[in-house]
């Protein structure tokens, strides 16, 4: 293919990735991120996937086999371990406003100057190899595209101009300047940015998945065709196996734990799963959907190796088979997404790690020197943060040479796999600081710092130092009898260790002195109070993100200071928004003394900024630090917990008063209501008397006024008298026996009657009413005894109610009354049913509450008290027995009574 | 006192007690007054339209149709305008005192009752002398 197009292409593509970002960007600044979701968080994170995996994988696949799915085993194995360390860290990362990984260090151990520098070079240093496969990746499928010859030599000067990667390389830098230095944002977030890169590894697994499939099913007849040809020719079989020889177990566990420490500790890693992260929440999803992505993208690459194998000629570079097979079968479309998938791989890697490295540079390793010398502390910097942009644009540019450099001089000579593991291996050295700072509250600074720095010495001269001897520009001697010609420093043999690959050898030695000294020093020291101020963040973040004013070191500064401070550092427009901010939250009137909260405030955001070490730096002279002994410290810390421990018991103690509150509220309720029904049933009562008494009272009067009254009118009034003192003394009575149901005190003892003559006496008594009303009575008794649990007076007060509601409901011209008693199932059944009008369901309901009384039509109110049905009801329930009552248009009235034998 | 001027006065008497209504209806009547009964709200209010009374004592608790409801009726009526309306009830309280008077009536009086009170009240209302005085 043309290389113009080529380029052309590749052009187009960096365009649209810039508008893409340019899109994304302008949403979030509207509110509506496309960014802020778990899946593009889970997209950004498959930046682990560079050149090494696009193209490295097959061509590690033609030489361990399977073994080349360790590096996507490890983060899948250790999942879980990244869901817990990485929720962590974020929480840290947020609340201290840490924006990379040297600074995540750099401030755990007391914002350390010096472990922010060690770390910044412990990256720069092994990551500028790894950004050198990107590019010799780019160029070397630039070639295959364009089937132009093998490398120039760098050191050709007409060569240079021929060479197309120092374009890419140019490229690549404008890119990563347009991206991430357009502003300076205390968060270092770059939403546009991270679109970007969802956007390029959605291409990269697509492209990858194409050819998979197109080499398996339309190359090839499917899987079983082509891994029946790989078992056949034993000089393929190595490529589906894995090497289980020792030295292979080896070397396989340790890539294992190298690319598990790497998907978290790359400064790219850490900058988009971090220092991007939008929603702590967002790591339970990537922590299988990263898997899953790792998954996708590797399931080809067996195949494709075998394909290469059978296929290609040998002279054909095992890491380019992806785009050499299709190009082979001339699909030059495919090969050309290929190579663009090749080129995001390549473009994202670079850009985030450039970005992530030019900020650590910038912030603590430039700044902190910077900031010691004379010149920077009386000039200033007239606007601090508007000079880091331009010192990071420099930084961006020098990184990138240097990687650059290296491609020419080293990276040429190796496959990319082995070079991306020598990278790896540079990751690890941070891991027992970063990982022991979480959780073990004596890792100390200097712990830190020697074991970082040993581990660090023995990763330079193992495997990049050899590299370059390799390589030729250094003795190649060393190789072979050890740095100084001492044989127990051979850099692939340290002390004498055989038969382990260069790679697990640098893993062992660097791991046993830095995790050794690590651990040892930190015993051995003691930490100064920042150190256990911020060991005491780190390890107990969620006291803190919950408690956020829980800063143990009293601080003071003068609030028209620190606002000189935020303007001179960081502009006035940023410092007015920022300010403006907090006075949201708290005043900042300007008196003398700071708050706490916004000296924090201000220390935080020139965190976010400059990081942590130079943030101190910079306040050092206007911020007083109260001085604490360490055994203040320690009194404080434990105060806090003391504090923290009574405020949660507080807590409960609150809750189990609100619960008992809550019970008395009930109590109280239940006792008003009770009160309520009480002076409701004293008035009910009273008035209930009031009306007899009138009556009463009123013929008195007539009979005693009156002198000519006729002996009838005098006879008629005594009878109406009589009548309602009875209605007054059946009252009190029923008054009294209800207020005896309802405080139940009454004793209890059993007793039995005979319910056949119950219910005989109880009509004997209603005779005369019965008579004097002309009703038919109808009566269907068993003529023998039948006992019944009840006492005798109750139950004929019982049968005495019913019978007279029966009466009283009766149809007024023929009444007709039937009493039945059945016995069943140690029962009995009486059933009392009258031939009056139906009465209403409203009224049925309530018919046996207290005071309700039914009146037909219009005529007078019916006799009684409306307490019958009710003290009835409680009699029969008292003694276990039910009492209903039905009534409907053909079949009267029917009060049915069950009790027990 | 004049009996005759009496003979002209009609009272309603409405009472769900059977019983206290009697004892009014005799204690008005042998003082010459006109009185028909009704035994709720209802039949009360339908009696009032058409038999335009001069005075209406009503009871206030009566199923359905209250007394307070059976005043306010009458006071809604313009052709019994001239109805005076006397409370007789058991409720006592100066708030029930209050929502009887505002109900419309000239006169409140709580059960149980003085014959005698009565028949001064209700000569004074319908500006007859009483055979007392």
């Amino acid at each position: 293919m043309d290389s113009g197009i080529v380029v052309f292409i590749s052009l187009i593509y960096l365009v649209l990735l810039f508008v893409i970002a340019i899109y994304a960007q302008n949403r979030s600044a509207r509110g509506i991120s496309i960014v802020n979701n778990p899946y593009v968080y889970s997209l950004s994170m498959a930046v682990f996937c560079t050149v090494w995996t696009f193209y490295g994988s097959v061509g590690r696949a033609t030489q361990t086999g399977l073994g080349f799915s360790a590096v996507y085993l490890g983060p899948t194995i250790a999942a879980p371990l990244w869901y817990m360390l990485m929720r962590k860290i974020i929480l840290i990362s947020k609340h201290l406003r840490i924006t990379s990984i040297a600074d995540f260090i750099s401030s755990r151990y007391g914002k350390s100057t010096f472990l922010g520098i060690l770390t910044t070079i412990v990256l720069v240093f092994g990551i500028i190899p790894y950004i050198s496969i990107q590019l010799k990746a780019i160029g070397f499928s630039f070639e295959i595209m364009t089937n132009t010859g093998s490398n120039q030599d760098f050191w050709d000067g007409s060569a240079f101009y021929r060479d197309k990667v120092n374009y890419f390389t140019i490229l690549l830098a404008v890119f990563t300047i347009l991206f991430g230095t357009r502003h300076l944002d205390p968060h270092e977030r770059h939403e546009g940015l991270i679109a970007a890169i969802a956007f390029e590894s959605l291409i990269k697994l697509i492209s990858f998945l194409l050819v998979g499939v197109f080499v398996v099913f339309i190359a090839f007849d499917g899987l079983g065709d082509l891994f029946s040809r790989g078992w056949s020719d034993p000089a393929l079989s190595r490529v589906i196996s894995l090497d289980n020889s020792s030295s292979g177990m080896t070397s396989w566990f340790w890539v294992l734990v190298l690319s598990a420490v790497a998907a978290m500790f790359l400064p790219r890693q850490f900058h988009v799963s971090v220092v991007e992260n939008n929603n702590v929440s967002f790591v339970r999803q990537a922590s299988w959907m990263f898997p899953l992505y790792l998954f996708l993208i590797s399931i080809f690459v067996i195949p494709i190796a075998l394909a290469g194998k059978i296929l290609l000629p040998a002279s054909s570079d095992p890491d380019m088979y992806i785009l050499s097979l299709p190009l082979f079968y001339g699909h030059e479309l495919l090969a050309l997404f290929v190579y663009i998938g090749g080129f995001s791989a390549a473009a994202s890697m670079v850009v985030i790690s450039v970005i992530s490295l030019s900020i650590m540079v910038s912030n603590n390793l430039m700044m902190p020197l910077l900031l010691r010398t004379r010149t920077a502390k009386i000039n200033g910097f007239a606007v601090l943060s508007d000079r880091l942009l331009g010192i990071r644009r420099v930084i961006i540019v020098v990184i990138l040479f240097l990687a650059y450099t290296f491609y020419k001089v080293v990276s040429n000579n190796f496959p990319l796999v082995s070079i991306g593991l020598i990278s790896f291996a540079a990751i690890l050295q941070l891991a027992p600081a970063v990982i022991g700072g979480l959780f073990w509250p004596r890792a100390s600074k200097k712990g830190a710092i020697a074991g970082m720095t040993a581990g660090f010495i023995i990763w330079f001269i193992t495997l990049p130092l050899p590299t370059l001897a390799e390589s030729g520009i250094l003795d190649p001697a060393i190789m072979t009898d050890g740095y100084f010609g001492l044989s127990f420093l051979k850099p692939h043999a340290l002390l004498g260790i055989q038969n382990v690959d260069h790679i697990s050898n640098s893993c062992i030695w660097s791991m046993i002195f830095n995790i050794g000294l690590f651990g040892l020093v930190s015993l051995l020291s003691t930490q100064d109070i920042q150190e256990l101020a911020q060991g005491d963040i780190y390890i107990n973040i969620t006291k803190y993100s919950d408690y956020p004013d829980l800063e143990v070191i009293r601080k003071e500064a003068s609030v028209l200071r620190l606002k000189q401070l935020l303007v001179r550092y960081l502009g006035s427009t940023r410092a007015r928004n920022l300010l403006n901010a907090f006075d949201g939250k708290l005043s900042t009137a300007s008196d003398d003394n700071a708050s706490q909260e916004f000296i924090g405030f201000v220390e935080k955001n020139l965190t976010g900024a400059f990081g942590a070490a130079s943030a101190k730096l910079l306040l050092s002279s206007d911020i007083r630090q109260q001085n604490i002994t360490l055994s203040q410290l320690n009194e404080l810390i434990n105060q806090t917990k003391e504090i923290l421990e009574y405020s949660q018991a507080l807590e409960l103690r609150t809750q189990e008063l609100q619960e008992t509150s809550d019970e008395l509220a009930e109590v109280n309720k239940q006792l008003k209501e009770l009160d309520k029904l009480k002076a409701d049933f004293i008035s009910t009562v009273t008035h209930e008397l009031r009306t007899p008494i009138t009556t009463i009272s009123s013929f008195a009067q007539m009979l005693d006024s009156k002198a000519n009254l006729s002996e009838d009118r005098k006879k008629e009034y005594l009878g109406i008298i009589l009548k309602e003192c009875d209605r007054i003394r059946r009252l009190i009575n029923q008054v009294l026996e209800v207020e005896k149901i309802d405080s139940v005190c009454e004793t209890r003892e059993i007793t039995y009657t005979d319910a056949v003559h119950g219910i005989k006496s109880a009509i004997k008594r209603m005779q005369p009413l019965i008579e004097e009303k002309n009703i038919v009575l109808l009566m269907s008794l068993p003529d023998h005894e039948v006992k019944i649990k009840f006492n005798d007076d109750k139950f004929l007060q019982v049968i005495l109610n019913l019978m007279s509601n029966a009466i009283k409901f009766c149809d007024p011209e023929k009444g007709k009354i039937s009493l039945s008693l059945e016995e069943f199932d140690e029962k009995i059944l009486v059933k009392v049913n009258n031939n009056g009008a139906v009465i209403p369901e409203e009224f049925l309901r309530r018919i046996f509450e207290k005071f309700t009384q039914y009146k037909q039509g219009n005529i007078a109110k019916p006799e009684g008290s409306g307490l019958g049905l009710y003290i009835t009801k409680k009699f029969v329930e008292e003694m276990g027995g039910t009492v209903s009552i039905e009534s409907s248009l053909n079949h009267g009235t029917t009060f049915s009574l069950t009790l027990h034998l | 006192m004049t009996v005759d001027k009496a003979k002209t006065k009609k009272i309603l008497i409405v009472d769900d007690e059977p019983n206290i209504v009697l004892a009014l209806k005799y204690l008005l009547q042998d003082e010459g007054y006109q009185t028909r009964e009704a035994y709720d709200g209802q039949s009360g209010f339908s009696i009032a339209l058409e038999w335009k009374p001069d005075l209406a004592m009503l009871d206030i608790m009566m199923p359905e149709i209250d007394g307070l409801e059976v005043a306010r009726r009458i006071r809604n009526q313009t052709d019994l305008n001239n109805v005076q309306i006397l409370f007789l009830t058991a409720k006592g309280t100066s708030a029930d005192r209050i929502e009887g008077y505002q109900a419309g009536a000239e006169l409140y009086i709580v059960k149980p009752f003085d014959n005698n009170h009565i028949l001064e009240k209700v000569a004074e209302l319908l500006d007859v002398e009483n055979s007392f005085t």
